[in-house]
């Protein structure tokens, strides 16, 4: 490590890291915390917001009519001035209620959606921590907002929220099977649950016909399969019976006003797009996209060295330090090296990859729930266990043959 | 809550059968309308519709309002078919009273009444798509029927309601400019229809919500005294302005669409919407027709402001897009009705949602309430 | 079928429970019925071939003073015609048999003759009223029908 450490500093790009390599060994783990989840956080808020405006100019236009075009030019500031209405808004709780499981819904519903980002990479190395059982995490947690639901139709003590939560909690439970089952399929391809290798397995092939979906049949049904559960997972249209309501009342979140209903309202905002991202990076190649990036130059190659020793240092696994390091270096070579540069440039065209795709899907999320009617319930069951089930069972186990037969 | 009351809570919810209340104010019963729904889990076992939110006492009113006053309160029973409701009282009376009404009169009344019917069925198809979670097909209905709204506001003065078939004749003639602005709505409709097709009528999950829903039988739904696409939906070919043609509509050639189970069973929901559909296009062409015919003459027959009826009593019914529309008039000799009584075709449609809506979905109950197409203004009058 | 020949069936069939034909100059015909047989009589012209009537189009009522009448509007989509039936009863003690059993239109149309002018129709299965609420007193389409001025704290003054 130390001869990696003295290369370092005689390649410049360590001029301004002494500070943070004498530091104590806990000091960049607690700022990986506090900085990056900050981070995620500001974008889940910031991501969310952006797009309420957008669904609702998007679905404007869809309608023959304008969105908001009133607060601000075109209308940006539309969603500042809601989340400043739901702000302002009284804090009702009804006397029925049961405190602990009224208060706690909002949160659990809230990490649920927001957990995920801390694994969900928006490039190579541009990720909070780069878990190697980074998929597994990301469904795991999702399965928290169920729990979430369970409490939010529970806890007002009302025969309607009661409906809605049940309801929504089966559809959210069914559904993760199917979603399952297609991302077996990519763990079987990719052979690996860390989401930088699966990616980096996807750009194996010329441009774009590395991405899994043109790699195996499977991963090509599966896809469709993957986003259709996730649809339906985070309880949008046309899955969002017990959610929309406009039939009977409004479900599990008809109690909840001003911040808790705020909760709620960006956890599926946030729950979209963790299941675009991971859509993306799953089956669409995640950062190796359609815009090539630029090659990196051969001292790159010692980057990757440190990078890998840093890894080794940490001991695999949770790498906290390491990534926030390494994404500190990024930020701060780009002012001060060729190598910083384009390894900035790298990510950053990796960025805008990966939310080209994710950013499409969320539009293709958004246009569906427009356009199509409602499911019932009980229609929305037999898709699920009757329809998904069986072709998800089929991907797999041809992927599981496949990746035999073909390795 | 404490401890105590939240176990006493917990135990006072039976669980079996839940007493659930829609309304009266819900976005999906199209007004206010009462209903109580036991369920068991999602299974509906019974529903009472509870009416009379918005009763306005017309009948009451009518009884002391001289004949030609009571017009505009026949447009406000219906307010979505304003052009349609006071045909049928207007022909009553002019039954009791002898008038005769000109030929121009009555073709400008059938223009009039299938351009409201074209109306009326855009906005039962957007608030359908909208009951079911299709928020666009709404706009796209209400697109059309913007224009209808500026023919109307441009022959009639109102947007909604009309006060324009009076007793002898209509309100106002018809200039070029209205015909003009007429034909070019049709060009339009026929244009844009197949677009609803695609958009809704064709969608899977819409077929999956409708088809094989609320299936009314032949003969349910004549015991039931259905009437209009209620009627038609479940496979019986009646229609009264082919069975009975008032205001000239026997000179007219068109047809009568009828529901014939295509997506499902004959007399469910979607082959009620889908007569619906229809009859939009059926109506354009009467308009065409009405229109290229509309004879030269006086547009009203001078009958006074008040006049007094002989003795007598006339029941008329009309075609009304909802169902068959009817007044029944009881004149005494003076100027005033002695009784009106109106047969609302939502009242009378209504009636049957208890029948239908046994053993089914909650879902289900909210695409039957919208397949039956009420307008409470009717139903409470 | 034209009403006189629907008025000599309905006569040779039930006799004295079958009023007279009465045909005004303008305006529609009718036939009037006695109170007792009304549910017999319209049994029979749904079920009978000739006449068929399978459609109650509507029940109204008349406050004629002496008497209340409940008017019974009927078609039949097999032979096209239609029929009008006339019920007077006694404006004490207005009792009418329900036809409810014969079309099930009837439950609506009966529940509101109630509401509106106080006619009591026997054997109905659930006569209350439909759209005034259930404790309103006072029948409003009577002609001797006075507002209420006050309801639950409600005043019009």
């Amino acid at each position: 490590m130390n001869d990696v450490i003295q290369t370092f500093h005689e390649s410049g790009a360590g001029a301004l890291f002494p500070p943070l390599l004498h530091v104590p060994s806990w000091l960049p783990f607690v700022l990986a915390y506090l900085v990056g989840g900050g981070i995620i956080v500001a974008f889940m808020a910031i991501m969310a917001l952006v797009w309420t405006y957008g669904e609702r100019r998007i679905a404007g236009f869809i309608q023959v009519r304008l969105g908001p075009n009133r607060v601000g030019p075109l209308g940006i500031l539309q969603p500042l001035a809601d989340a400043i209405k739901l702000l302002a808004k009284e804090d009702i709780m009804p006397s029925a209620a049961n405190w602990s499981l009224f208060t706690a819904a909002p949160i659990l519903v809230f990490l649920g959606a927001m957990l995920p980002f801390a694994v969900l990479p928006f490039s190579e190395r541009i990720v909070l921590t780069n878990m190697q059982l980074g998929l597994y995490f990301v469904l795991a947690f999702q399965a928290i907002e169920v729990i979430g639901i369970l409490m939010a139709g529970w806890g007002p003590g009302s025969k309607w929220s009661l409906y809605g939560g049940m309801r929504l909690a089966a559809q959210m439970l069914s559904y993760e099977i199917p979603m399952g089952l297609c991302v077996l399929v990519v763990i079987f391809l990719a052979g690996s649950l860390n989401l930088g290798e699966i990616v980096a397995w996807q750009s194996q092939g010329p441009w774009i016909l590395g991405w899994a979906i043109f790699r195996s049949p499977a991963a090509f049904v599966a896809f469709f399969m993957f986003y259709i559960a996730g649809l339906a997972g985070t309880k949008r249209a046309p899955f969002d019976l017990p959610e929309a309501e406009s039939e009977l009342v409004a479900g599990y979140h008809t109690e909840y006003s001003g911040l808790r209903f705020a909760f709620f309202f960006m956890s599926e905002y946030a729950a979209m797009y963790v299941v675009c991202a991971l859509a993306a990076i799953l089956f669409l190649g995640g950062w190796h996209g359609p815009i090539p990036r630029p090659a990196l130059p051969e001292n790159a190659a010692f980057f990757n060295a440190w990078l890998d020793a840093i890894h080794a240092q940490a001991g695999g696994g949770l790498s906290v330090a390491a990534s926030l390091e390494v994404f500190a270096a990024t930020l701060a070579g780009t002012a001060f090296s060729r190598l910083g540069l384009t390894i900035a440039a790298y990510e950053i065209v990796g960025v805008i990859n990966m939310f080209l795709k994710a950013f499409g899907l969320y539009f293709v999320m958004i246009w569906v729930r427009w356009t199509l009617p409602r499911i019932r319930i009980d229609q929305v069951m037999y898709l699920c266990l009757k329809v998904l089930l069986p072709i998800g069972l089929v991907c797999a186990t041809w992927a599981a043959i496949q990746v035999v037969v073909f390795p | 809550m404490t401890h105590e009351t939240t176990r006493e809570y917990a135990d006072s919810l039976r669980t079996e059968e839940l007493l659930i209340n829609m309304g009266p104010q819900h976005p999906s019963t199209h007004g206010v309308l009462r209903l109580i729904v036991q369920t068991d889990g999602e299974m509906v076992r019974r529903t009472w519709p509870q009416i009379g939110f918005l009763h306005r006492c017309f009948e009451k009113i009518a009884e002391s309002l001289d004949y030609a006053k009571v017009i505009p309160y026949t447009d406000r029973m219906d307010y979505l078919g304003s052009m349609n409701n006071p045909l049928p009282f207007c022909l009553a009376v002019e039954k009791l009273g002898g008038f005769a009404v000109p030929d121009r009169a009555s073709y400008l009344r059938v223009i009039m009444a299938e351009l409201n019917r074209i109306a009326s069925h855009l906005l039962a198809f957007g608030t359908y798509a909208l009951d079911l979670g299709a928020f666009t097909p709404f706009l796209y209905g209400f697109r059309e029927r913007e224009m209808i709204l500026s023919i109307f506001e441009k022959i009639s003065g109102g947007r909604l309601l009309y006060h324009y078939p009076r007793i002898g004749g209509v309100a106002r003639d018809m200039t070029p400019e209205i015909a003009a602005d007429i034909r070019a709505f049709l060009v339009q409709m026929r244009k844009v229809w197949p677009e609803y097709n695609t958009l809704l009528s064709k969608n899977q999950i819409f077929v999956k919500r409708t088809a094989n829903v609320g299936v009314i039988p032949r003969e349910q739904a004549i015991a039931y005294g259905l009437t209009g696409p209620c009627l038609r939906g479940s496979g019986v070919a009646f229609d009264l302005r082919k069975a009975h043609p008032y205001c000239g509509y026997e000179h007219f050639s068109f047809d009568v669409p009828v529901g014939e189970g295509a997506m499902g069973t004959t007399g469910d929901c979607w082959d009620r919407y889908w007569v619906r559909m229809v009859e939009m296009m059926e109506s354009c062409k009467i308009v065409e027709q009405a229109l290229d015919g509309l004879p030269e003459g006086p547009f009203f027959e001078k009958v006074g402001r008040s006049f007094d009826l002989p003795e007598g009593e006339a029941y008329v019914p009309c075609e009304n897009p909802r169902g068959e529309l009817g007044f029944y008039v009881v004149a005494d000799g003076s100027s005033k009705a002695l009784r009106v009584k109106s047969r609302a075709p939502s009242f009378c449609n209504l009636c049957i949602t208890d029948a239908v809506c046994r053993d089914v979905l909650l879902a289900d109950v909210v695409a039957i309430i919208g397949s039956i197409d009420i307008v409470l203004g009717e139903v409470d009058r | 079928m034209d009403i006189q020949s629907i008025h000599a069936l309905l006569r040779e069939r039930f006799d004295r429970l079958v009023g007279e034909l009465r045909t005004p100059e303008r305006g529609d015909a009718f036939i009037v019925v006695a109170a007792e047989g009304l549910a017999d009589v319209c049994r029979f012209l749904r079920d009978h071939d000739a006449t068929r009537f399978d459609f109650l189009r509507l029940i109204s009522t008349v406050d004629r003073g002496a008497q209340l009448s409940s008017v019974y509007h009927l078609y039949s989509y097999q032979h096209s015609h239609s029929l009008v039936l006339r019920v007077d009863v006694d404006r004490e003690t207005p009792r009418v048999p329900s036809v409810s059993s014969v079309w099930a239109s009837a439950e609506w149309h009966e529940r509101e003759a109630f509401d509106m002018m106080g006619i009591v129709y026997e054997n109905h299965p659930e006569l209350t009223r439909i759209l005034l609420p259930d404790d309103w007193e006072g029948y409003p389409l009577r002609k001797d029908y006075q507002a209420p001025t006050e309801y639950h704290g409600l005043t019009n003054a």
